[in-house]
């Protein structure tokens, strides 16, 4: 069985063509890199993609903080864990870096915020 | 009125100024920064999504990721950041800028200048849209910026006009955020940006994508109620009996970008097909105090280069504002077949350069020809959504008399 699969694990995009022998033995082609086999064996086997999103935060000079998972999830998760970081809530100030989440749905995976939200100036002022 | 004497102006806060303003501070010069929104970082600060950074940083990076790192570098020079400060107006002949600033107007006195002025987003077909002004049409960098910075929704049930690469970021984000989004229409017969973001963004969401198809008619009187779309064909003109009512409250469009040259596109050399400025190898334009790099120079695809010509012009602008002379650009390129979007077009023959072409079309696999010579073999297909970039160092065999070097992708099928 041949697969056709578009690496996305750089912005070049190659077309991947996986042979899938009847012993599940795969034969991988079109990839310019490395990446794109492993990317493409993950794609038959277990689909996993970065999740990047946002989330509210509390007396922040912005509403929101963007985060992404620090490493690939299982596709089939991604509703789940939409679901479950909307109902996520956390209080500035917030660094680059900052874990969110320790293990999303028991991935493994953290959730990390990839921007820095200071706290409100003007809430700051009137809690002092 | 203000004065004040810099040796380095930089215009534009975004990735590529940023970069300009950091290189020219660490070859010790007095550099700069002029920025008119708030804070700098551009439109890094709203692309929450990642794949940003992968040869520059070698590793992938969120926008405000790439942001922070920019504004890390930033922070260990003496670079004069200044924020809501727009430039109004570039006087050539005594090399002076004027800019609004919070305090009043002011008069800077430069050595040299590096526009990083970016792009802004073409408008969708005006033409369509009713002259009341009806709420719900959105371009996709403001939906962005509604969502990601302001987190305020711009509707419930979205289409999304035009397959650019920011139309399909936007539509897997409002997917993400719980709007219903009925898909994307791309009036072409291939998606506008890169097919990772096809697959990521639409497929994996099951987001439907409508190729050769167009929005015709749009409807509603305050709130947008829908829109007709239709089938084009090759002229892209509606194909009769093919059009279909689609309810919707939100349109949102990604049709393009249109760099902004306002400030010296009446008095530098401008290419009609980047519709930047023309540039040199070290991204001087035909003003020779004047650098541009980014956006406005043309459309790039990956922040990525947009940083290394940030860095190229800093570098050189800081020369220049000292005193040094630098070479000429003596050659220059001529666009041959399939050369669409393309830059340096002058060059120096004085150090490797990194050139960068978006094709015209879809070639199957090409070749890279520069003055008749093949230098790069490409064995897979090279789409119009995606620059190549390519270093040139072999000024040896440039043998042409009158420095015209064509350059061209040819098929080789
Ligand atoms: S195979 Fe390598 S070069 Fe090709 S898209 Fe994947 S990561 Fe990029």
């Amino acid at each position: 069985m041949d697969k056709k699969i578009i690496c996305i694990a750089c912005p070049i995009g190659c077309e991947i063509n996986v042979h899938i022998e009847k012993d599940g033995k795969m034969k991988i082609q079109g990839n310019r890199c490395k990446r794109g086999e492993s990317y493409a064996k993950d794609e038959i086997l277990n689909p996993k993609r970065v999740l990047t999103m946002s989330i509210r935060v509390e007396n922040g000079e912005m509403d929101l903080v963007s985060v992404k998972t620090d490493g690939s999830i299982p596709k089939k998760l991604i509703p789940k864990a939409i679901e479950y970081l909307k109902g996520v809530k956390i209080r500035a100030p917030i660094k680059v870096g900052d874990v969110i989440v320790e293990n999303l749905l028991d991935t493994g995976v953290k959730v990390v915020a990839t921007r820095t939200v200071l706290e409100d100036a003007i809430l700051q002022l009137s809690n002092k | 009125m203000r004065r004040e004497k810099i040796d380095v102006l930089v215009i534009g806060g975004g990735a590529a100024g940023m970069a300009a303003a950091v290189q020219a501070a660490n070859e010790g010069v007095k550099t700069v920064l002029l920025e008119r929104e708030k804070k700098t970082g551009g439109v890094l600060n709203q692309c929450i999504h990642n794949g940003f950074g992968l040869h520059v940083f070698r590793k992938e990076l969120t926008g405000p990721e790439f942001m922070e790192e920019l504004w890390k570098e930033l922070s260990e020079t003496n670079v004069v950041v200044k924020n809501n400060e727009t430039v109004l107006n570039i006087l050539p002949e005594t090399k002076e800028v004027i800019a609004q600033s919070p305090e009043g107007m002011k008069i800077y006195k430069v050595g040299s200048l590096v526009l990083a002025s970016g792009a802004r987003e073409r408008p969708f077909n005006s033409l369509l849209i009713p002259g009341t002004r009806i709420s719900g049409i959105f371009t996709a960098g403001v939906a962005q910026k509604m969502v990601n910075i302001y987190n305020r929704m711009p509707g419930k049930r979205v289409l999304i006009v035009g397959s650019g690469d920011i139309g399909l970021i936007m539509a897997r984000r409002l997917k993400i955020e719980g709007m219903d989004v009925v898909g994307v229409v791309e009036i072409r017969a291939e998606p506008g940006g890169l097919m990772r973001n096809v697959v990521q963004c639409l497929e994996d969401f099951s987001i439907p994508l409508l190729l050769s198809h167009t929005v015709i008619e749009i409807h509603g009187r305050e709130r947008l109620e829908g829109v007709t779309i239709a089938q084009v064909d090759e002229n892209f003109k509606p194909i009769g009996g093919t059009e279909k009512f689609i309810p919707i409250d939100t349109l949102v469009t990604s049709v393009g970008l249109i760099p902004q040259n306002e400030l010296i596109e009446d008095f530098v050399d401008m290419d009609p097909i980047n519709k930047g400025p023309v540039v040199d190898n070290l991204m001087r334009t035909s003003v020779d105090w004047i650098f541009s790099a980014g956006n406005n120079v043309a459309i790039h695809d990956l922040v990525d280069f947009v940083y290394e010509e940030g860095k190229i012009a800093g570098k050189y602008a800081a020369k220049v504002a000292k005193g040094e002379r630098l070479p000429k650009a003596k050659y220059h390129f001529k666009r041959g077949r399939n050369v669409g979007v393309m830059l340096p077009q002058r060059f120096t023959a004085t150090e490797p350069f990194k050139i960068y072409i978006r094709p015209k079309r879809t070639l199957e696999s090409a070749d890279l020809k520069i003055g008749g010579k093949t230098y790069r073999r490409y064995a897979w297909k090279l789409r119009p959504s995606q620059m190549i970039d390519f270093i040139f160092r072999d000024f040896e065999s440039l043998t042409s008399k009158d420095f015209e070097v064509e350059i061209e992708v040819v098929e080789n099928g």
